[in-house]
């Protein structure tokens, strides 16, 4: 039986790599997601353009504004003298913010009276505007300390002294390059699977499968081989690349990796068969992965967090073996898991893994009668 | 070329769509899904995110700060009894964060010492970690701000930032999502049908059909212009309408503004995908191709989620040619700011350049040749 089985493997191979569009299908694609995911995917913000409306004549505003000078999260595009400048700089989108600092604001500093600054921010696209204020705030809140401590300010009663776990530098790319090793292994594992079936029975040669030797059992694992190695190829090809060329850290337990590459692979090796099995034509199994990776893409807490859904849709989150996925490979990457830790993760992707797996060989044995 | 000749093919392209309801349902039922997916599936904005509170010492103090994090929807606090419980806490990802007030909390804040409040924060999601920031900063503020106002004195902060924010006040993601989402069903509605319906005239043999008969290049072309453009627009009033009755994205601007660049965009989209189906001959590499040149740069690198100034240069430089960054930034601006000339005008002019390139591009390499 393993003989017949190996054979059958090879010919799946062969199938896949053989042609030279369907090679470039497999290799081309992931590199290219790999890449611009890596560089373009990121919630960090620098070179923020920003417009000083400065009425102040005196020192101190004159040091806030070098300290955004100094930053490099962001960069002053212009300098404006008249309130009705502000309107088009917005909405021109030219600058996103603009900085409205009062006359008296130095008097009023040396004064020991509290003042602020007006920051007028373009709320188009509402999670930049938030990023800008909080790196604003952040400016202003280092210039009042150091104002604070040099002008003889009554101190505040408690000041907040922020550690960040795992990621000391807040960089987006550490959370999303370790992310892409599970969207990626899960979109060439669906198209090498999903479409395998669909292919023999477009071309004809699924009834000459059927009249060999093979039992419907060993085709079907004949199928799910070739998608389990590539899969788990290009799995590590990115896990590798993140680790060398994106530089995140990686500090936890390979084997603990390992185990939930596996599990994961076999989930969505089931879901790919099952498409496989129900579709008639590669363009119908096409579609089938299509409707059925986008939404265990975005649902996944891949780019936004989960928590943030409506209820309905994070209780729909449970039967996403893409969600566990994320988990494992944020968590050994960054956070140090092992087995222990990941004990929760493992069994719902193993259940799936089971579940996606006999339905497809229930539904390969129906479909063929 | 011949009127009559081109409502023919029309007519034949109108029938095909009618029997094969695939064409149909990419223009109809996909919006549909994605604005669902989306409006309901992604948001950036956290609510009631689980903060592990830890009180060494409970009093008069720390219960007017932490009655401060109960109230903001930001927060669902809760309360550990030590710090390791609140450290495993977020290990087992129970919490997002910690705010922890230390023993010597209340005693320091009545000497008038400054008392540090440790805050740790699970820097995994960075997004996430730093909105997290912001909100505990927020508290902070209000916080001293409650402590100057009952005690009469000045605040102890020198300079507060005041936002003002416009267009989208109270910064509900969704107001930004589903006009970019238009953006991005479009570009699959356009490309990847045209893309699909031309590769498969060429699969099924029909397009030597189609040349053996008197027709022209330029009529065959129009022939499948016209009748994608109007499954097209009808793909995108339908977005638009789902967009301000159900998910109640106000719309500011013009509508007809908004159709006019819809329909340049659509003809920039429709461009893509003939000269895609021109060059590949075959709908599983046809539909491959226009996936990773059409949707998924529309989705990454047109600024509808992520920020294009904050890209790497050579990055940026590659956004300037994909069509849907600048629809994405016309209907962001028209939904949410209103007219804004000098954006809807350069941006157009750029949508009606890549039109005219993709479709003068197509026109010049189609001959009626089979090869």
């Amino acid at each position: 039986m393993l003989a017949r089985l190996w054979a059958l493997v090879i010919k799946e191979f062969l199938a896949l790599l053989r042609d030279k569009k369907s090679r470039f299908v497999l290799i081309g694609p992931p590199l290219i997601q790999l890449l611009v995911f890596g560089y373009a995917a990121t919630f960090d913000l620098n070179h923020i353009p920003y417009a000083v409306y400065n009425q102040d004549s005196g020192f101190a505003s004159r040091e806030l504004l070098g300290r955004f000078q100094g930053s490099p999260a962001f960069q002053q595009v212009a300098t404006i003298t008249h309130n009705a400048q502000i309107a088009p700089l917005i909405n021109n989108q030219n600058a996103l913010l603009v900085l409205q600092i009062g006359p008296n604001f130095t008097r009023d500093l040396l004064l020991h009276h509290p003042v602020s600054v007006q920051v007028i921010i373009d709320g188009r696209n509402s999670n930049t505007a938030t990023l800008a204020l909080n790196y604003v705030n952040s400016v202003i809140l280092s210039f009042d300390t150091h104002w604070a401590a040099t002008h003889h300010w009554g101190k505040p009663p408690a000041q907040l002294v922020v550690r960040s776990w795992f990621n000391p530098n807040l960089l987006s790319r550490w959370f999303i390059v370790p992310g892409i090793v599970a969207l990626l292994t899960l979109v060439v594992t669906l198209l090498v699977t999903g479409l395998s079936v669909a292919r023999e029975r477009e071309q004809g040669t699924f009834d000459q499968l059927l009249v060999t030797p093979l039992n419907p059992l060993e085709i079907l694992l004949g199928k799910a081989l070739p998608g389990f190695i590539i899969g788990a190829l290009e799995g590590v090809f990115i896990i590798l690349a993140g680790i060398f060329w994106f530089q995140v850290p990686f500090i936890g337990s390979i084997l603990a990796l390992a185990l939930g590459m596996a599990l994961f692979l076999l989930a969505a090796i089931g879901i790919g068969l099952m498409i496989s099995s129900l579709a008639v034509t590669q363009q119908q199994g096409l579609l089938g992965v299509f409707l059925f990776l986008v939404p265990a893409i975005i649902l996944s807490g891949f780019a936004t967090p989960i928590a943030n859904m409506p209820e309905l849709v994070q209780d729909l989150t449970y039967i996403n073996p893409m969600r566990y996925f994320l988990v494992i490979v944020r968590g050994v990457f960054l956070e140090g898991d092992g087995f222990h830790e990941l004990w929760s993760q493992y069994w719902p992707l193993a259940l799936i893994a089971l579940g996606s797996m006999t339905a497809a060989a229930w539904l390969f044995r129906h479909r063929m009668q | 070329m011949k009127l009559q000749r081109l409502r023919g093919l029309i007519r034949k392209e109108f029938i095909q769509i009618w029997r094969d309801p695939s064409a149909i349902a990419i223009a109809f039922f996909m919006p549909v899904f994605l604005l669902f997916l989306f409006g309901y599936g992604v948001s950036l904005d956290a609510r009631h995110v689980p903060v592990a509170v830890v009180v060494d010492q409970p009093s008069a103090e720390t219960s007017t700060f932490i009655g401060g994090l109960q109230q903001s929807t930001y927060f669902t606090p809760q309360v550990y009894g030590s710090i390791q419980a609140a450290r495993r806490a977020v290990m087992a990802r129970r919490a997002d964060g910690i705010l922890w007030l230390r023993g010597d909390f209340s005693r320091q804040v009545l000497q008038g010492d400054t008392t540090s409040i440790g805050v740790f924060v699970n820097g995994k999601d960075a997004n996430n970690a730093r909105i997290l920031q912001g909100y505990l900063q927020g508290v902070w503020q209000g916080w001293l701000q409650q402590r100057a106002t009952i005690a009469g004195a000045a605040l102890v902060i020198p300079v507060t930032g005041q936002d003002r924010i416009w267009f989208n006040p109270a910064l509900r993601s969704r107001d930004y999502l589903v006009p970019g989402l238009i953006a991005v069903i479009m570009t699959l509605i356009g490309a990847l049908l045209t893309a699909l319906v031309v590769a498969r005239e060429w699969e099924r043999g029909t397009m030597e059909a189609l040349m053996a008969s008197p027709v022209t290049m330029g009529e065959i072309l129009l022939g499948k212009l016209i009748p994608y453009f109007f499954l097209g627009m009808g793909g995108m009033l339908l977005s638009v309408a789902l967009a301000v009755w159900l998910f109640a994205v106000p719309l500011v601007g013009s509508f007809w503004i908004l159709l006019l660049c819809s329909s340049l965009f659509l003809l920039a989209a429709l461009g893509m995908g003939l000269l895609i189906s021109s060059a590949a001959h075959n709908q599983f590499v046809a539909g491959q191709i226009a996936i990773i040149v059409t949707f998924l740069p529309a989705f990454i690198l047109s600024g509808f989620i992520f920020d294009i100034q904050s890209m790497p240069t050579a990055l940026q430089l590659l956004t300037h040619i994909v069509a849907a960054r600048y629809f994405v930034t016309i209907l962001q601006t028209l939904f949410l700011a209103g007219d804004v000339w000098p954006v809807i005008l350069w941006n157009s002019l750029a949508l009606a350049l890549m039109a005219t390139f993709f479709l003068g591009v197509t026109l010049r390499r189609s001959r009626k040749r089979l090869d």
